[in-house]
């Protein structure tokens, strides 16, 4: 552990969660351009990526006192934060990710009140569709599962599956209903977090691209490098950029966005076989998940490749999502679609976010590789990263998220 | 035309001047053309038919000779997508066509350049050349009391055609200086067939208020617009109307050709003499390489539809009308530049973005377009930004994102192909959704 | 081929005469085609199908661009209400 670190920690321990009140607070600016000349050293948190993770990061560690910047190479909310769906959804693929999602979910339903119009904050809620008995199993044992674990759900027969969703093809045998489920507007749940941040005094830099992170540093690509007795990466699907020994790797995913048709589904809509999608280790697949946006519109996803790299949208996908979304929903056809356009989540081998530090480097901690999970899991990311730092004991484990568990160490420079 | 074919030596898209000619010169070459347009009928905007009936007499020549050859004409019919290389989606309703192509020609025009102002949004204020089509379709314009605004040729045009169909034409307010369009005029001597219209419209708009250096302030009205405030001779002046038709000069239709991956220069499409593209096989005539007027846009579209179809020596022997047409082209771009006090128009609460309803205020704090339409939802709307973008770029400099499909707003069903294997509406299959 | 034809706006019988579009039916009614999303009321600007201010619903199929789509003999346009 480093001296720096240890420094920070001890401070923290015996002022526990009291702001530094020795620190010069920055005045909340009222745009959201990059503030004027304040000299960029010796900040106690550097955050590289102004998405959704580091957003809910910089929010936090502001709100314990501690001098926070927040840099990003282009605007908040540009990223994956941009691209994906919003949904903020309880998952039982592991223990793991059910104590993370539902953790964060929860985080997000106690701010729900300060949430502002645009961020379009909606609990309506989540349907797993089951397309047939083998999948109805799949339901009870979620039914069962959640229920042990204090997440409330309904076991939702055919009947009662058409009546909450008629625009549902005729041939479903039921579905899971998860009430407490969400979705929202990401840029501007993200914008909302940065501006809280802010008026906690942390500093904004955007338009700054990292090229170089480690030992106390962030070096940009315009020089004027940042020192921070800490660094996070939260830079998504470009942490391996910056981190080369990190393990993450680019998925991307297609969406559709339609025009108003208010009603047309009211819950997010998600098949059983999305989990075998976002299993797949490998392999382009689709998988049925649709959801209501507060505008009417509706969002139609969802896909998955390893190896894509480029951003334009891959007419065979995209047939594949919007075939399968017709299976579900027959006349979703004819609904008019106004945009298409794809982004890169940040995947791990384990399918489980990187939140800590990194073994290599002192200064250094991860807050990255979410996958589909970066929205939901944003807050308790942050809450975790900083209970880490500040010594607290994290209100969940936090082992099974540790960046050390990778097999392949980072080997110091 | 019934014919079903879907794979053409060359297709066509846009039925305006440039694309007429194009296909026509191509088709007398005897190769197989289609022409596929979003209107019900051919013309484009400049010669949009009229249901009140009479006809340019330079467009029957056309038709004429467009309708001698075997040309298949998709009239309805949107591009929306190119699904791999060589084809088009074209969607008309619920029906979709996939076209087949050897050579493409893109003709698919100019639209009109809005800018908001204080009440823009009332019903009956709309584009000059707006007003005009809605006359042109049946829209009522007898004794009605109309402002025409903005800048371009366009404006003395669309007031002599209302004028001529009964309306009440208050004044013209054109944002170019007097001397400026001086200039024009003179410049005009060496255009004859500018100067002949041009003498034309001036006996048709005797009587009309002309004033330059003028723009729309603001437009008032509860429900619909009652009158229009204008700066003229730097004062404001109210004028009470029922129409108001206002119009910034036009802006090329480049969302196919970037689609396909074609370059620009600067705003418009780039191309070499032969009217091809930087792609292969694809080629582009008229106001999307730049805005030129008819005459123009007949010299590219046939040296196009002749290049398309092998016959440079035919094509070749246009390059000087179209050298001589294209010194017209750079006189519109200098006269109706537009004056840096437009950027002053937009109140803070002015609204930017019509299909979202964001108004000025928020859009002013970001730092370019992409980041306004994620963060305030400006161009997320079924225009796809064609009426605030343009906006957003003179405003506030802001240059626009990369084109992705749909190029317009398409049937799911449209979009999801399967290579051969198309899913087709099965049946009762209703329009009614439920709610 | 009578010249005139009637439609019905929001139920009530408009006539036109033939080769009207959508949008002029509404005009000739003082009808605005919509209201946006922050209540104000619209009708078209471009007249050329790529505003979508003057989208109605005709005969159940929302977003219809009226000043694109010629009358026709009955029927049903409904505007936002």
């Amino acid at each position: 552990m480093g001296r720096e670190r240890g420094a920070i920690l001890a401070i923290y321990k015996v002022q526990g969660r009291e702001r530094l009140s020795t620190l010069i607070l920055e005045p909340p600016a009222s745009s959201a351009k990059t503030e004027p000349t304040m000299t960029d050293t010796a900040y106690d948190v550097a955050i590289v990526g102004a998405g959704i993770v580091g957003a809910a990061c910089a929010e936090e560690f502001a709100r314990r006192g501690m001098r926070v910047a927040l840099v990003d190479r282009d605007f908040v909310g540009g990223g994956a934060t941009a691209a994906g769906m919003g949904h903020i959804v309880v998952m039982d693929d592991s223990e793991a990710q059910f104590a993370l999602t539902r953790y964060a979910q929860r985080l997000w339903q106690s701010m729900r009140a300060d949430l502002p119009d645009d961020v379009e904050y909606e609990q309506s809620g989540t349907i797993w569709v089951a397309a047939d008995d083998e999948e109805m199993a799949e339901v009870r044992r979620k039914h069962e599962y959640y229920g042990t674990r204090g997440v409330p759900t309904e076991v939702l027969d055919a009947l009662e599956l058409k009546k909450l969703e008629p625009n549902l093809h005729e041939g479903m045998a039921g579905g899971l209903l998860v009430p407490e489920d969400a979705v929202l507007y990401p840029p501007c749940a993200a914008r909302f977090l940065v501006e809280k941040a802010r008026q906690h005094g942390a500093a904004l830099r955007l338009g700054k691209a990292a090229v170089q992170a480690g030992r106390g540093v962030v070096g940009f690509s315009d020089g004027s490098p940042i020192s921070a007795g800490l660094i996070v990466i939260a830079g998504g699907a470009w942490a391996a950029d910056l981190m080369p020994g990190v393990e993450i790797k680019k998925r991307k995913g297609h969406l559709v966005i339609t025009d108003r048709y208010p009603g047309f589904v009211r819950h997010q809509l998600v098949e059983l076989g999305y989990l075998k999608s976002a299993h797949s280790v490998s392999g382009d697949s689709v998988a049925f998940n649709v959801q209501p946006r507060k505008t009417g519109q509706i969002l139609i996803g969802s896909s998955r490749q390893y190896g894509a790299e480029h951003a334009g949208v891959d007419h065979d996908i995209l047939d594949r999502m919007l075939l399968r979304a017709e299976q579900y929903l027959p006349r979703i056809g004819t609904l008019a679609a106004i945009r298409t356009w794809t982004g890169f989540r940040a995947a791990t081998p384990d399918k489980l976010p990187l939140i800590g530090p990194w073994s290599g480097d002192s200064s250094l901690l991860l807050a990255t590789g979410h996958e589909g999970l970066g929205i939901t899991t944003s807050l308790g990311t942050a809450r975790l990263l900083v209970d880490q730092v500040t010594g607290a004991k994290p209100e969940i484990p936090a082992e099974p998220y540790s960046p050390s568990r990778a097999s392949q160490e980072h080997v110091d420079a | 035309m019934s014919d079903e074919r879907t794979e053409f030596d060359v297709l066509v898209v846009g039925g305006g001047p440039a694309g007429m000619a194009a296909a026509t010169v191509a088709a007398e070459c005897g190769v197989q053309v289609a022409i596929v347009d979003d209107n019900r009928a051919l013309g484009g905007q400049i010669w949009r038919e009229s249901s009140r009936g009479g006809q340019h007499e330079e467009r029957n020549h056309w038709e004429a000779r467009l309708r001698a050859r075997q040309v298949q004409l998709l009239c309805g019919y949107r591009v929306v997508d190119q699904p791999e290389a060589g084809v088009l989606l074209a969607e008309s309703g619920e029906k979709y066509r996939e076209l087949r192509w050897q050579r493409l020609i893109v003709a698919t025009g100019a639209r009109e350049r809005f800018l908001p102002f204080p009440g823009w949004t009332l019903p009956n204020v709309m584009g000059a050349g707006g007003l005009q089509a809605m006359v042109k379709c049946g829209l009522p314009i007898r004794g009605k009391r109309v402002v025409v605004a903005g800048t371009g040729p366009l404006l003395l045009a669309v007031a002599a055609y209302l004028g001529k169909q009964g309306a009440a034409v208050v004044l013209v307010s054109e944002q170019a200086s007097w001397g400026r369009l001086a200039r024009f005029a003179a410049e005009l001597a060496r255009f004859p067939q500018k100067l002949w219209q041009g003498l034309g419209l001036r006996r048709e708009l005797a009587g009309v208020r002309f004033a330059a250096n003028s723009w729309p302030l603001e437009a008032h009205g509860d429900s619909r617009l009652e009158a229009v405030t204008v700066s003229a001779a730097g004062k404001p002046a109210n004028i009470a109307c029922d129409y108001l038709a206002c119009g910034f000069h036009l802006l090329p239709n480049v969302e196919l050709p970037l689609l396909l991956g074609c370059q620009l220069d600067g705003d418009y499409v780039r191309v070499d003499e032969w009217q091809q593209t930087t792609v292969e096989g694809v080629y582009c005539a008229g106001e999307p390489t730049g805005i030129g007027g008819v005459e123009l846009a007949l010299v590219e579209g046939q040296i196009a539809g002749w290049s398309a179809a092998g016959k440079v020596g035919e094509a070749r022997r246009l390059f000087p009308a179209r050298a001589r047409a294209q010194r017209f082209r750079r006189l519109l771009d200098r006269t109706f530049a537009l004056r840096p006090e437009l950027k002053r128009l937009p109140h803070p609460d002015t609204f930017v973005c019509r299909c979202e309803d964001v108004p000025y205020s928020r859009l002013r704090p970001h730092a370019s377009w992409r980041a306004a339409k994620l963060h305030t939802r400006c161009g997320m709307g079924p225009c796809q930004g064609r009426v605030c973008g343009p906006a957003t770029e003179f405003l506030l400099d802001w240059k626009a994102e990369s084109v992705r499909p749909p190029i317009f707003p398409a049937r799911v069903m449209n979009l999801a192909r399967h290579h051969g294997e198309k899913q087709q509406p099965g049946e009762g299959l209703e329009p009614e959704l439920e709610t | 081929m009578p010249s005139e034809i009637t439609l019905r706006v929001n139920g009530e019988p408009v006539s036109v005469p033939r080769g009207a579009t959508v949008a002029v039916a509404l005009a000739i009614r003082g009808q605005p085609c919509r209201k946006s999303v922050t209540g104000e009321v619209r009708g078209p600007l471009c007249g050329m199908g790529i505003c979508f201010e003057c989208r109605v619903s005709i005969d159940g199929v929302p977003h219809c661009r009226s000043c694109q789509i010629a009358c026709q003999p009955g029927m049903d346009v409904r505007t936002d209400e």
